[in-house]
């Protein structure tokens, strides 16, 4: 065992939070979320020069080859500064469907131009029925040949506005739940029969609701072996639980130090709220859950690189834990702030609204919880 | 960062279940295992045990008889003696007092009585709380007069966790000035329970058993070479010693073994609802309960282990540790609680003889029903003791946000 960060995973920490707070203030984070697009490709070309876009890719394909650790040092500076570039979307989701189901070809046409900055792809996986169940997959892809037609609606499709290409978990055979009968698919979005609803999210992100009416696309558009793409449509999305998690676990560490801050500078009664130890204890609790939430990331990221097979589980205890954590720290940063807490104009109100995506994305808390009952 | 033990780790693991497998008696296993209560013979026969591999004083420096071990080999040795229910060891001497000899006493004083502590030739207990100085410690009365080569002691201290087996105590008296909020007048003082002057009462707590005392001390005379350290400087010792406490105080190991206890009997337990086809760990609700508390409890481990990572690296634990006495006594109680409702009606028949040695009537109810509500109500103490939790939170507020 050993608990200390690498001189590699210092600088990456470094050079990420430097960036956050040299390049990143409020008020330009706030203009991107509110520009057309939802992010900066300025920004995005940035990440690509800096290598960032290559963390969590094998050396092999051409990535940095990073750990679960260096990613979690990655996204939790990126939680400090709520950010709106679609690192998690584009690089970390779809990125890791083509990296661990591509073929050379495939990883060529998609990977390759990801890790450059010169590609938006997205993975839709989740449909209005399935809740957070990734088997329960209905969408169809009819094979014929060299051939193939999709069919269905996916839901809450993250980066799906900006994506010009789009990874998809289709149902080849079998029924709704089977784990057998999976297949992964990319399409270009511009395919005719590709039908897209685009909108905002409520912690100012970007989405999409996604149709695919009768999309004739080629079968070498499959990735990965047919009917077989469960175990990768799993452990792509508990690497992103892990990354949200370590989101969170920065944007709560920002919400506790801003209300502390402002609590030590608001006055009522002609004196400041931290001396009320009403609020004084609301806070303390505050800094346990963060503590509690810091801890169990690193349990789970260790895990996960540790081949130990033991890393859904400890994704799933992580998600319930964060989950939590995120829940008490938004609300009470909230409720400590008083009535400016809940004005749009302060930041501290648009953490809590991250914190509480966070807590749907990819499984909820009860979901997870109930996921380390059955494990 | 990695997980996973090295292949010394492992060997060592082995040697310790070895060393249990081999050494721990099986008439005080038993008893683990039977909620029967340990007599004072049972400590001090396994932790001479644990003296005679060297294994005693796992928070020791090496020069003293310290075992010397990384945290991991720490967590490693907790983690094997929970599994196989060994008892912990006292902590009053090798983990409370000895430390406080070790850094702050004299050479004469750590000659005279480290390796007494070291093979549990003496039993040690704590004369902190006073009647009137519970979570307010530093309000204490008892005071130390010096006359001569001795000082004079008079007061009440309480609490005194097995003081009746206590051949001395470690306590915090008043030599300076009466003024109550002056912390710098305390002293800590080191006094033979057998000097004439000094009496022990008991106090029952909820679950029948005599656990602590309330010892008086009248014009007890004791040689001033039993003050460690300067006088006025006792508070400051004992407070760097709670913070290394707490990091003794989280259980996380033994409240593992206990989840995993509590996990298997709910499996055998029926939940009553299909005549005996499904079992309590069928319920979703139960499950729940497990999982968000299992969840919280590794946790804490990576919280323990974190802490103790710095701690070995030559930094004094942080005033972070308070996260470990809050969480850690939190989840003890949760677990307490999960066993009264694992018992369900068996958690009502009280037989106090039932937990100790030699009772030969008629065991009622489940293995460990009976011990289930004495437990949970004896163990409301955990997030008392030790400065509460909320003294810890205020110590969070100030030492840590700055509040």
């Amino acid at each position: 065992m050993d608990f200390s960060y690498s001189e590699e995973q210092q600088m990456l920490q470094q050079s990420v939070s430097k960036f956050i707070s040299q390049d990143y203030d409020w008020d330009s984070r706030q203009a991107i979320a509110k520009s057309a697009t939802g992010f900066s490709a300025e920004h995005w070309q940035l990440f690509a020069e800096l290598g960032w876009l290559t963390i969590p890719f094998k050396e092999d394909d051409g990535g940095f080859g990073g750990s679960a650790v260096d990613l979690i040092v990655t996204m939790q500076e990126f939680g400090k500064g709520l950010l709106v570039e679609p690192f998690l979307a584009n690089t970390i989701l779809a990125g890791t469907v083509v990296s661990e189901a591509g073929s050379s070809e495939q990883k060529a046409t998609l990977l390759a131009p990801l890790m450059e900055g010169s590609l938006q792809l997205a993975f839709a996986y989740a449909e209005p029925q399935s809740r957070y169940e990734l088997s329960n997959v209905q969408c169809s892809a009819v094979i014929n040949g060299d051939e193939m037609v999709l069919n269905g609606h996916k839901s809450v499709v993250l980066n799906g506005a900006a994506a010009e290409k789009i990874l998809v978990s289709v149902r080849t055979s079998g029924e709704s739940c089977d784990r057998e009968g999976i297949s992964l698919i990319w399409v270009d979005a511009s395919t005719p029969g590709v039908r897209r609803e685009c909108y905002a999210s409520v912690d100012g992100q970007r989405a999409a609701d996604i149709w695919f009416d009768n999309v004739a696309l080629p079968a070498s558009n499959l990735l990965g072996n047919v009917g077989e793409a469960i175990d990768v449509i799993e452990m792509t999305v508990d690497k992103a639980a892990l990354a949200v998690c370590a989101e969170a676990v920065g944007a709560m560490e920002m919400s506790l130090t801003k209300t502390v801050e402002y609590s030590k500078i608001r006055k009522q009664f002609k004196v400041t709220l931290s001396t009320f130890q009403a609020l004084q204890h609301r806070m303390a609790n505050m800094f346990i859950e963060l503590a509690q939430a810091k801890s169990i990331l690193l349990m789970a990221a260790m895990e996960m690189d540790s081949l130990s097979g033991r890393a859904p589980k400890a994704v799933s205890a992580a998600k319930s834990r964060i989950g939590k954590a995120a829940r008490l720290v938004g609300e009470e940063s909230i409720q400590i702030h008083g009535g400016i807490g809940v004005t749009d104009e302060l930041d501290v109100g648009h953490y809590f609204k991250r914190l509480t995506a966070i807590q749907f994305l990819f499984g909820s808390t009860d979901h997870h919880t109930a996921r380390f009952a059955a494990s | 960062m990695n997980i996973d033990f090295s292949a010394e780790e492992l060997t060592f693991q082995q040697e310790v279940s070895a060393f249990l497998a081999a050494e721990l008696p099986s008439d005080i296993r038993d008893k683990a295992a039977n909620s029967i209560e340990l007599t004072k013979d049972d400590f001090v026969t396994w932790q001479k045990i644990l003296a005679k591999k060297g294994w005693a004083a796992t928070n020791w420096p090496v020069e003293f008889g310290g075992t010397g071990w990384t945290p991991t080999q720490k967590y490693i040795f907790d983690n094997e003696c929970a599994k196989v229910g060994a008892p912990e060891v006292m902590a009053f001497g090798l983990k409370m007092v000895a430390p406080i000899i070790y850094t702050y006493g004299n050479e004469e004083q750590k000659k005279r009585f480290l390796p007494d502590i070291l093979a549990s030739n003496v039993w040690w207990c704590q004369g902190y709380s006073e009647p009137n100085a519970g979570s307010d410690l530093a309000s204490l009365k008892t005071t130390a007069i010096r006359d001569g080569d001795e000082y004079v002691v008079n007061g009440t201290k309480t609490w005194t966790t097995l003081g009746q087996h206590a051949d001395w105590i470690f306590c915090l008296v008043r030599t300076g000035a009466a003024d109550v909020k002056n912390q710098n007048a305390i002293s800590f003082l080191l006094i033979n329970m057998k000097t004439p002057g000094i009496n022990l009462s008991p106090i029952y707590l909820l679950d029948g058993s005599p656990e602590v005392n309330e010892v008086h001390f009248d014009n007890v005379r004791v040689p001033a070479e039993n003050l460690i350290g300067e006088e006025g400087k006792g508070w400051t010792y004992a407070k760097v010693l709670l913070t290394h406490e707490r990091t003794n105080i989280a259980g996380v190991a033994k409240s593992k073994k206990r989840l995993q206890d509590l996990k298997e009997k709910a499996a055998h337990t029926s939940d009553g609802l299909s005549g005996t086809k499904t079992m309590l760990s069928d319920n979703s609700a139960w499950q729940q309960k497990v999982a968000e508390l299992e969840i919280e409890l590794l946790a804490l481990e990576y919280t323990e282990l974190k802490t103790l990572a710095e701690v070995s690296t030559g930094k004094a634990p942080g005033p972070e540790s308070s996260i470990l006495k809050i969480k850690g006594t939190e989840i003890q109680q949760a677990i307490d609680m999960l066993n009264v409702e694992l018992a369900g009606y068996y958690a009502l028949p009280f037989v106090r003889d039932q937990f100790l040695e030699g009772f030969e009537g008629v065991a009622i109810g489940p293995d460990q029903a009976a011990g289930s509500a004495p437990t949970y109500f004896n163990n409301r103490k955990a997030t008392i003791y030790g400065g509460s939790n909320e003294i810890q939170t205020n110590i969070i507020c100030k030492a840590v946000l700055g509040l």
